[in-house]
Formats: C-alpha cells, sequence, structure tokens
C-alpha cells in the first residue's frame, strides 16, 4: 500500500477507535442513567430516589391487581420474581395491561415503599405468535401438566 | 482484487453495469414489497396479544434494518474515499444519505404510531428510540454538512468524517435493549438460534426486508448514476452517451 | 384470507387508523424516494444536452 494511503488509514481507524472509546466512556459514566427503568429488587434495595419521578419495570404479579369500584383507581404489584413493589394508579390502562405481562411505571416512591403511578406502560415481549397456537399450547399444557416450553411453539 | 475494487471504482464503468442491474433491483423490490405487504396485511393472523396492530411490524423493522446497513454502507464509502480519494465512494456517501434519513423517518414514525395501541404511549426516552433519533440527526447532519460547502471535495472530507464518527451509534443501537433496560422489545429475528416470531408471521417479514434492501439498491443506484453524469458532464464518454440518445 | 370483509379490513378490530396511518406514511415516502431521481433525472438530460450542444458550438 502506498504509504500516504496507509497513513490516511491510520486516521480513519484512529476516528473510529477514538468515538468508540469516547462512547465506551460516556456509556459507563451514565450507565445508571441510561436504563429507563428501575427493576424491583433495586427499589426493594434502596437504590431509588424517594420523591422524584423515576420508572419502575418488571411483571404484573399475577393475582395482584385490585380495582376500586367506585373509581378508575387501580393497584397492582410489580416484580421481577426477587422483589415486589407495591402500585397505585388512577386513570385508564393500556389495552395490553395484563397479569404476568411486562410493564413499566412513571411515578414517584413514597417513604413507606408505595410507588404512585401517573403513567402505566405496557411492555411487551419479542414474541409474536397467531392466536390458535396459543389455545393450542394452553390446551397442550393443561391437559399434560407439562411445564411450559421455553419457545412458545 | 485490485483490479477489480479500480474497476468498479471508474464512474463509466459503474455507470455502464448499473444500468443492467437497474431493472433487476426494481423488479425484485416491487414484487417484494407488494407481496410481502399484502401478504402481511390481509392473510397473516393477528398477534395473540397485540392483534391487528402488530401489523406494522411488516414495514417498522425492514426500515430500521436497512436505515441501519444504509449507515454501515455510507460510513465504509467515507473511509473508502477518505483513504484512497476514490470519487464513486464520494457519491455514494452523498447519495446514501437522504435514502437513509427517508428509512430512518419512517422506522420512528411508523414505531411511534404502533407504540400508542401497544405501549400506551407515542412516545419514550428508553435506549433503543433515543439512539435510532441519534441516527436521524446523523444523517440529517452529514446532508447538512455536504451542503454547508462551496469546496466540494472539503464537503466530502467533512461528511465523511462525521460519517465516521457517527458509526459507533449502529453497535449502539443494536445491543440498546440487551444492555439496558428499555421499553422496546429485542430483537425477535434470530440468525443463529430459534426466532421468537411465529414462521408464519416471519415469512412475510422476510419478503418486505428484502423488498427494502433491494429498494435502497434501486434508489441509491439511481442517485449515483445522476451525480456520475453531473460530475463527469465534460468528459467524451458522457457526451457520446447524451447525444446518441 | 384472514379477514372476512373490506369494512373488517379497514377496521382492523379498531387498529385500522394506526396500521393504515404507519402504511400510508410508508407508502408515500417510498414514492417521493424513488420518484425524485427519476424527475431529477430527466431534467438534467435536458440540461446536459443544453450544456453540450453550447460546448460543442464553441
Amino acid at each position: 500500500m502506498h504509504p500516504l494511503r496507509r497513513q490516511r488509514l491510520a486516521i480513519v481507524l484512529l476516528i473510529i477507535a477514538g468515538t468508540a472509546a469516547a462512547a465506551a466512556l460516556l456509556g459507563y459514566a451514565l450507565r445508571e442513567n441510561i436504563n429507563l427503568f428501575y427493576p424491583p429488587s433495586d427499589i426493594v434495595a434502596g437504590k431509588a430516589p424517594v420523591g422524584r419521578d423515576i420508572r419502575a419495570g418488571g411483571m404484573v404479579l399475577e393475582g395482584s391487581v385490585k380495582r376500586a369500584s367506585d373509581s378508575l383507581q387501580v393497584s397492582f404489584i410489580v416484580t421481577d420474581y426477587q422483589a415486589n413493589v407495591p402500585v397505585t394508579y388512577t386513570g385508564i390502562l393500556p389495552d395490553l395491561f395484563s397479569e404476568g405481562e411486562g410493564v413499566v411505571v412513571l411515578g414517584q416512591l413514597d417513604a413507606e415503599g408505595l410507588f404512585h403511578a401517573d403513567q402505566v406502560l405496557a411492555k411487551h415481549d419479542e414474541n409474536y405468535m397467531p392466536p390458535e397456537v396459543t389455545d393450542a399450547l394452553e390446551k397442550a399444557k393443561s391437559q399434560s401438566g407439562a411445564p411450559e416450553p421455553s419457545k412458545p411453539y | 482484487m485490485w483490479a477489480w475494487f479500480h474497476k468498479w471504482s471508474s464512474p463509466r464503468w459503474f455507470y455502464q453495469l448499473s444500468g443492467t442491474l437497474l431493472p433487476w433491483l426494481a423488479v425484485i423490490s416491487l414484487a417484494a414489497l407488494i407481496v410481502g405487504v399484502a401478504w402481511g396485511l390481509m392473510f397473516v393472523p393477528p398477534d395473540y396479544k397485540q392483534g391487528n396492530s402488530f401489523r406494522i411490524i411488516y414495514i417498522h423493522v425492514p426500515a430500521a434494518a436497512v436505515a441501519m446497513a444504509g449507515y454501515l454502507l455510507m460510513a465504509t464509502a467515507g473511509a473508502i474515499s477518505l483513504i484512497w480519494r476514490i470519487k464513486l465512494a464520494d457519491m455514494v456517501l452523498k447519495c446514501a444519505a437522504p435514502i437513509g434519513a427517508a428509512l430512518t423517518f419512517l422506522a420512528l414514525v411508523t414505531g411511534a404510531i404502533w407504540g400508542k395501541p401497544t405501549w400506551g404511549t407515542w412516545w419514550v426516552w428508553d435506549a433503543r428510540i433515543t439512539s435510532v433519533l441519534v441516527l436521524f440527526f446523523l444523517y440529517i447532519g452529514i446532508i447538512a454538512l455536504y451542503e454547508a460547502f462551496d469546496n466540494k471535495e472539503a464537503a466530502g472530507r467533512a461528511s465523511a468524517i462525521l460519517a465516521l464518527v457517527g458509526a459507533v451509534n449502529i453497535p449502539i443501537i443494536y445491543w440498546s435493549v440487551e444492555w439496558w433496560y428499555s421499553l422496546h422489545q429485542p430483537a425477535s429475528i434470530s440468525f443463529t438460534g430459534e426466532s421468537s416470531i411465529h414462521p408464519q408471521m416471519l415469512r412475510p417479514l422476510l419478503l418486505t426486508i428484502t423488498g427494502f434492501y433491494c429498494f435502497f439498491g434501486w434508489v441509491l443506484l439511481l442517485k449515483v448514476r445522476n451525480e456520475i453524469l453531473h460530475r463527469e458532464r465534460s468528459t467524451r464518454w458522457v457526451r457520446d452517451l447524451i447525444l446518441s440518445r | 384470507m384472514y379477514f372476512e370483509t373490506v369494512a373488517e379490513l379497514l377496521a382492523m378490530d379498531g387498529h385500522g387508523p394506526y396500521v393504515w396511518a404507519a402504511y400510508g406514511i410508508t407508502f408515500a415516502t417510498l414514492v417521493w424516494l424513488v420518484a425524485q431521481p427519476l424527475v431529477a433525472k430527466r431534467r438534467q438530460l435536458r440540461e446536459l444536452r443544453g450544456f453540450l450542444r453550447r460546448t460543442e458550438g464553441a
């Protein structure tokens, strides 16, 4: 290779390495802040600030959703199966909100550890299936009593 | 290899070869897009949780994938034009930027439209969505930088450097959903293992992804050919080409 | 076909506005992307012919 071109190649590689290093440092410095939400185990461990706007994310614990009969007030528990955070929310829930599904809530934590949500977002997973397939899976599961396969089909 | 490299980097040779490639890309992309979209919109069953809104996947995922692949192509062209000063690479850099910007815009807009019925919000500042917004601004920045210089050689060099610097964003977008907690779900198509999207739903998606890739190639060639004619307008071969028509 | 009627296809169980808006914007953008260089080429060929005729005459 021509020495001038080799020199230019070195400069190009230097630019790439330099920006990669800068991005890695930035990512390291901001590592906690880039996360959109705190998992329940971090909140229970006291890593999340109290009284400030934060997000919590995890699964809605099965059987934990309680709706008030006279208002839109609803309470449920967000879990990562290691720790639980109780959440209270007043408003309309997204269509995909249900027990056993992913959720991200925006709001403030109070001193008692109760999460007052201003916004509830449904977090869905990467699995896409037609309804008949899930029905067949449910049927097979209830008949054999076998545990759910890791891949849903 | 070097002979091949130099042959392809000759604008005249590229113009002739791309002319034969062009109709194929056009036909494949249109066929794949029409069949894939019709299949995805009308024949595939809805998702068990998301219902029919999931059908947006057939444009959202291809647009995002090609926007990122297009950026890598553009940054590679930038590196080649910086090192070897090949005019064709500079033209590819200049012509790929607006196509990539449009596809990134589509990925953001279709994602927002999908997010409303699925998540309950149009927009959220999570790592995936924010890094794709950065990709959009990088594309816009490269277009603007290219236009800002009167000296086209300096314009090409400055844009190429920006393209290289921005390339660091591509792995960030790709792995953002795994490195950080985000609202956006991880990838459903796996190249190494089993995909977590049902084969019935995957097939039209593979078609539209193919269609978007060919579409990108088609439009890129159209733009590069225009650019070649413009920059080589004083050469003999362009004169013969124009006057013989 | 999954949907029984055209009306069902348009409504998509309430998701119709989202799905059709996404596809509409995509269609418009793709048409614009491909039309723009085609129009530019026509204009350019016209200009080039004039340019070459002038330089030829000179």
